[in-house]
């Protein structure tokens, strides 16, 4: 019996808890099918790098989300915020892209921290309307900062040059393909070794129950508010990646939309998870394109049908159902 | 002297008569949220079915206003019961993010579904013979339309106070809010209770959207575009207290109609500031429990 035990499939605790960093082969898939989909698809380039930094976007939003569970709806403002300063730092400054996202990232950061340090003493209904309120204040600065901003037409005319000086935006958008997938894999690496370093960790102990982080005496605040910095960081760099592949910067880079859809993008696929965003929002927005172009007005029904129905039948979105069907096979009840 | 002082007046007015149609959709959204803690992003909606309601009962088949309006009422107080029995219900011991992402989900279908059935264009409001054109005070006149808004508004706010303060319902409403298990504990049927509590707040809902169909126009988007108004009221307000949302209605009222008419070049920009303000300053809002 023990024997048995011993050399169970899971190992034992120790053993699991030894192995759970580890990266897993299947953690390559999504790379494999993204370089993939470059050869296979090359007339859908465009949508792929939207997919490529909507990706990002949700990843950032996962930290704080899914490992910090700070709900928030307004983390477009983030996305905003960097899609403006990249355009804007094309403009006036250089059109060097590597270091607009380096002043994307900045900008949103410093947003985050200082939106981060007043918001997150609160809680539930309040830290949801402080959230939307920083999204309005910033939205309503960029529509009516018209000389900065240009308004409600937006930045036109961002020029970028040449990545590293070789590699020049083309108008198919192979460059951009590239750019955004290793960016994001970057980004990837860095989300994982965080959300699995000691901090990362702490910051679930935060969402499960704060009450015990603050009885034995983590920093919970100030967590809360670092990894709200990195996460506002992270999405001002995926906002500066949209304005430097679509060379245009507008109002809806802050839309409440942007914000609302990120969301359900990520609970589609799984929140708390970094895979969960990638899953969420390709099946979401290859659904948008097909979907939406065949039969716009109700495109919105399905989305919130689905909404309702994850809410109440499968709180783990998609890769919860999976692992609920691997479960299955494997004859374990849950 | 003489211009300034017809605009403030200008201003008050138009923001009142704002603030009442505020209150009047979001005190039913206090009420629940106050009472079962959900977050219901979606209150909105039984206010755009109200006014969809109300405005086809008149356009297409010539019913009065009044009834129109008390009908959108009935209509979408007993809409809400079943939709609080079937959805709602499953929710209540659910955390926040659940609920604000299921109530996201009923305003996405509700926009698609409206749309469908009533198309993209805004509603027409055919404001009542009787109720146009304006009324002389004698140092002023003012739009009859408004100044009937609020009156009415001021009437049901009345009477609702009147029944949370005297009835025994309200007695039972006021007791859940405060302490949910002392009451359960006391034999109220507190799910009962909710389930009417709801049904009250989306008839309230209903009859402030299509009284106030004329300055929060109805349209397929109206949860979405008017949710973060009503949310700043009942938040600002206080979560489940009556008189709270009045007060935050108010300032929301008047200080968006000063906002629009004093610095439209900074939009709604001061009004989010103050939102801002006030919620770092008291987070559970202006009359809420601590």
């Amino acid at each position: 019996m023990i024997f048995k035990w011993f050399n169970a499939e899971q190992g034992s605790a120790v053993e699991r808890f030894a192995k759970r960093d580890r990266l897993n082969p299947l953690e390559l898939l999504p790379w494999i099918l993204a370089i993939a989909a470059y050869y296979v698809f090359p007339s859908y380039l465009p949508l792929g790098s939207q997919i490529l930094l909507t990706i990002l976007f949700a990843i950032s939003l996962d930290l704080a989300l899914g490992y910090a569970g700070i709900i928030t709806l307004g983390h477009a403002a983030f996305f905003g915020v960097g899609a403006y300063s990249a355009g804007l730092y094309a403009l006036h400054v250089t059109g060097e892209p590597l270091s607009g996202l380096v002043v994307a990232a900045i900008a949103a950061g410093i947003l985050g921290l200082l939106s981060g340090l007043v918001i997150l003493r609160t809680t539930g209904l309040t830290l949801i309307m402080l959230t939307l309120a920083v999204l309005l204040i910033v939205q309503e600065f960029a529509n009516r900062a018209r000389p900065i901003t240009g308004g409600a037409d937006g930045l036109n005319g961002i020029a970028m040059q040449p990545i590293f000086g070789v590699f020049r935006f083309d108008l198919f958008g192979h460059t951009a393909y590239w750019y955004c997938l290793s960016v994001l894999f970057v980004m990837w690496i860095f989300g994982l070794l965080l959300v699995r370093s000691p901090f990362g960790r702490s910051l679930t102990g935060v969402r499960e129950n704060i009450t015990r982080m603050h009885s034995i005496g983590a920093p919970v605040r100030r967590r809360l508010v670092t990894i709200y910095t990195i996460s506002a960081a992270m999405a001002g760099v995926a906002g500066a990646l949209l304005a430097q592949t679509s060379q245009f910067v507008g109002l809806a880079t802050l839309g409440f939309e942007r914000s609302g859809e990120i969301v359900i993008m990520l609970v589609l696929g799984g929140i708390g998870r970094i895979y969960g965003a990638i899953v969420g929002v390709v099946i979401f927005m290859i659904a948008q394109d097909s979907f939406a172009r065949a039969n716009p007005a109700f495109w919105s029904f399905w989305v919130g049908l689905l909404l309702v129905l994850i809410v109440l039948f499968a709180r783990g979105g998609a890769l919860g159902i999976a692992d609920n069907l691997v479960a299955l096979l494997r004859g374990r009840k849950k | 002297m003489d211009a300034f002082l017809s605009a403030f007046v200008s201003i008050l007015f138009h923001g009142l008569a704002y603030a009442m149609i505020l209150y009047v959709i979001s005190v039913g959204l206090s009420v629940t949220m106050g009472l079962m803690g959900f977050v219901n992003l979606a209150h909105g909606v039984f206010a755009m079915l109200g006014g969809y309601v109300m405005t086809t009962l008149m356009n297409r088949y010539g019913i009065p206003f009044g009834f129109a309006l008390l009908a959108a009422f009935i209509a979408v107080a007993l809409f809400s019961i079943v939709l609080e029995r079937l959805l709602y219900s499953r929710l209540y011991r659910a955390g926040e993010l659940e609920q604000v992402l299921f109530s996201i989900g009923i305003i996405f279908m509700s926009v698609a579904l409206v749309r469908y059935t009533w198309g993209a264009l805004p509603q027409r409001m055919v404001v009542p013979e009787m109720l146009r054109g304006s009324l002389d005070f004698g140092f002023r006149s003012f739009p009859t339309y408004r100044t009937f808004l609020i009156i009415v508004s001021f009437g049901v706010i009345a009477a609702l106070w009147l029944g949370i303060e005297r009835t025994n319902f309200g007695a039972q409403v006021r007791a859940a809010v405060d302490n949910r298990r002392m009451a359960e504990s006391l034999g109220i049927n507190t799910s009962k209770l909710f389930t009417l509590t709801f049904a009250l707040g989306s008839g309230l809902a209903a009859f402030g959207g299509g009284m106030g169909a004329d300055i929060l126009a109805i349209n397929p988007q109206y949860a979405q575009d008017y949710l973060i108004y009503f949310l700043m009221v009942v938040s600002v307000g206080g979560l489940g207290s009556i008189r709270g949302p009045f007060v935050a209605a108010l300032l929301l009222g008047i200080g968006d109609t000063a906002c629009r008419y004093l610095v439209p070049e900074f939009g709604a920009f001061f009004l989010f500031a103050a939102m801002m303000g006030i919620l770092l300053w008291r987070p559970m809002g202006l009359f809420g429990k601590a």
